[in-house]
């Protein structure tokens, strides 16, 4: 799972059956001390209600589809958790 | 499946249902000379490991065999607590 945080929306109207109700979020990775890593971003889908610039848990590949109501969905990355603190050592 | 250093703990109270109850750890993943290699990742805890500990994780769908593997959401999974960082060896002892 990595880290990201929540820098838009998506809306689609005509989408697969299976994402149908589901909410398409735009995130990017971040390192752990919350900064931005790179320029790159990813839609993920929101399993529980996130919203935005939250910092989110982003399970990615298969076990994305694992996610309560994802059943057979076509996704490869899902929103499975928001971040309320993040402790780390730092070396 | 890959060595990593447990570095950190992460606290979600909003988390996908399947999720209640895990443990989640902040783990940076090593080479095979117990370099740091690559960025931090999130993982969840199947085995009671803690902060500083070395220990063994799993990518992919296969990370959520440890637990309800039909709706448990995890592409990485810590698996296994290695003894001590002398018992990673490589080559003829």
């Amino acid at each position: 799972m990595i880290i990201a945080r929540i820098l838009g929306t998506v809306v689609s109207t005509q989408k697969d059956e299976r994402l149908r109700g589901k909410k398409l979020l735009i995130v990017r990775p971040l390192n752990l001390d919350g900064t931005e890593a790179g320029s790159g971003y990813t839609i993920a889908v929101d399993t529980v209600g996130a919203g935005y610039h939250e910092r989110v848990l982003v399970v990615a590949g298969s076990s994305a589809r694992l996610a309560e109501g994802m059943k057979d969905a076509p996704v490869d990355a899902a929103i499975v958790g928001v971040i309320d603190t993040v402790d780390y050592v730092n070396d | 499946m890959q060595l990593a250093r447990v570095i950190g703990t992460v606290v979600a109270t909003v988390k996908n249902d399947s999720l209640e109850g895990r443990k989640l750890l902040v783990i940076q993943s090593l080479d095979a000379n117990l370099q740091p290699q690559g960025a931090p990742l999130v993982a969840l805890d199947a085995i009671g490991a803690g902060t500083g500990e070395l220990i063994v994780w799993c990518r992919g769908k296969e990370a959520s065999f440890p637990f309800r593997r039909e709706d448990t959401p995890t592409d990485c999974t810590i698996i296994a607590i290695v003894d001590s960082d002398k018992h990673v060896t490589r080559g003829r002892r």
